[in-house]
């Protein structure tokens, strides 16, 4: 399939998934579900991989400045700005375009190979709709929650290391997390959450629902929904950061 | 009642069904058959809307589903029940769920409406108790007559069923088989079968056409296939030499 024929499908298939469900009931329901396994599901690792980001950005950060004419307290500045700014909504989104993209790709690719949307489709469904939607709604819902969760945690992080070893002091840290505070940084974290988590569930539903053949192709299939979905997000986030700042 | 009239379907400029003329009557059951590839599939698939015809006209009594709107198509889909050759279960729900899922979507029928009709039709297939099991904890044949269960929930009009048989022992193809007989008689539906069992051809076919490279070959019922000279027919129905001999002997016997 050429690129022009993936990118037609790509917007049909959007344009579909945005018509009025059959039943608001049973898709209020699926979107509550979605919720769970896409936000609430994703927690353990989103926090770990925070945690951990903060504290290594604050420990590389404090290595370079201490000794050097800038102020300790940049190193909690620092660290606030690139979590929010660029390491909770990027490292989040490619962490999920992982792992939510490759469970949705092979979630739905297994249910086209089953002929479970054949079975759908013959009810008089828009599995579309019904099926990419509401994991769509729930991704643009529940990541930005974990990207403000992520950016928190990437703090706490910072300030465990710091507290934890002897390259400046906590006070220090504290005082640099309130300097030059904009709240704009808060807004741009989250603009990207939301196109990034748009763009990581609607390429990989995209990627799954379109399988043909079998597990080979399913395989395959999953593997290239998180590539593209990877990609995607990169440029998303270059675009945005010319586009909001 | 289904009438198709001159169907043909093509993929990529290769016409794989070459105008197809048929009728499939309701309360029978209608059996298309033919080797693998023949386009049995592609035609089931068809007649049901999942693959836009390439030319011809497919009416469901007096509708031409080629030239439906979309609202026409969909409410003409909660019409047609159709059992897949896997089940097509959907493996994240109960049996229970699985089979009140048409009704969950496209009625508003009460809870208790709801777990009557789901009851009514798992003990129409012989699964009564079975509700809370997940589709991975149940036997292949068993996933067929969910399947035929959620198939029949709506109460539908037509009812496809996509090789029912495959992967079945013959005593459980049987069971299967008398099933979906028995639920065309008794909601007089318009019953299409695609499959390549023979036994199923003998047990249940009414109204057979035997497709052979996308073209209906040969047209009749179970009791004309014994006396059939086709030879294309005869080569695919009696392909083993016990089947050969067993026409000999019924021939014989009449």
């Amino acid at each position: 399939m050429s690129i022009f024929t993936s990118i037609g499908r790509y917007m049909i298939l959007m344009s579909h998934i945005f018509s009025r469900p059959e039943n608001g009931r049973m898709y209020y329901k699926e979107v509550m579900r979605q919720m769970n396994a896409i936000g609430v599901g994703s927690i353990p690792i989103v926090a770990l991989i925070s945690f951990f980001i903060g504290a290594v950005t604050a420990v590389q950060t404090a290595f370079q400045f201490v000794g050097s004419f800038i102020p300790p307290y940049y190193v909690g500045y620092v660290v606030r700005d690139t979590m929010l700014l660029e390491l909770s909504s990027t490292i989040t989104c490619l962490v999920l375009a992982g792992k939510v993209g490759s469970n949705l790709a092979s979630e739905l690719g297994t249910m086209r190979i089953t002929e479970q949307i054949d079975a759908l489709e013959i009810m008089g469904i828009n599995t579309g709709s019904f099926l990419i939607g509401p994991k769509v709604i729930a991704a643009v819902v529940t990541i930005p929650l974990l990207v403000v969760l992520s950016a928190a945690l990437g703090i706490l992080g910072g300030y465990m290391a710091v507290a934890t070893s002897n390259t400046i002091k906590v006070s220090e840290y504290l005082r640099g997390l309130h300097a030059f505070f904009d709240p704009y940084y808060v807004t741009i974290m989250l603009i990207k959450a939301l196109v990034f988590g748009f763009l990581l569930t609607s390429i990989s539903s995209f990627y799954g629902y379109y399988v043909e053949g079998g597990a080979y192709e399913l395989g395959k299939s999953s593997t290239r929904a998180v590539v593209i979905s990877s990609v995607a997000i990169l440029l998303a986030d270059y675009v945005l950061a010319f586009l909001l700042t | 009642m289904i009438k198709l009239d001159n169907v043909r379907k093509s993929f990529d400029g290769e016409e794989v069904l070459h105008g197809i003329d048929a009728t499939f009557e309701a309360g029978k059951c209608n059996l298309v058959i033919g080797k693998s590839g023949s386009g049995k599939t592609v035609l089931v698939k068809c007649i049901v809307g999942l693959f836009k015809v390439s030319a011809g006209h497919i009416y469901y009594n007096d509708t031409d589903i080629t030239r439906a709107s979309k609202k026409e198509m969909r409410s003409l889909r909660q019409e047609i029940g159709m059992l897949f050759q896997g089940g097509a279960l959907f493996d994240s729900k109960t049996v229970e769920e699985n089979v009140r899922f048409p009704l969950d979507m496209f009625t508003n029928r009460s809870e208790k409406e709801k777990r009557m009709r789901v009851d009514e039709v798992l003990e129409r297939v012989n699964l009564q108790g079975q509700n809370l099991k997940m589709p991975s904890e149940i036997s292949g044949g068993m996933k067929k007559r969910v399947g035929i269960a959620r198939a029949i929930v709506m109460n539908p009009k037509y009812l496809f069923c996509d090789e029912p048989n495959s992967g079945l022992d013959p005593q459980t193809s049987l069971v299967i088989d008398h099933l979906i007989y028995e639920i065309t008689k008794e909601y007089n539906i318009t019953t299409v079968v695609n499959t390549h069992d023979m036994n199923s051809v003998m047990e249940i076919g009414e109204n057979i056409i035997f497709l052979h490279e996308g073209c209906v070959e040969w047209s009749g019922n179970h009791e004309n296939v014994l006396t059939s000279d086709n030879r294309l027919l005869e080569d695919f129905i009696f392909a083993s030499s016990f089947l050969k001999r067993a026409k000999e002997a019924l021939v014989q016997d009449k």
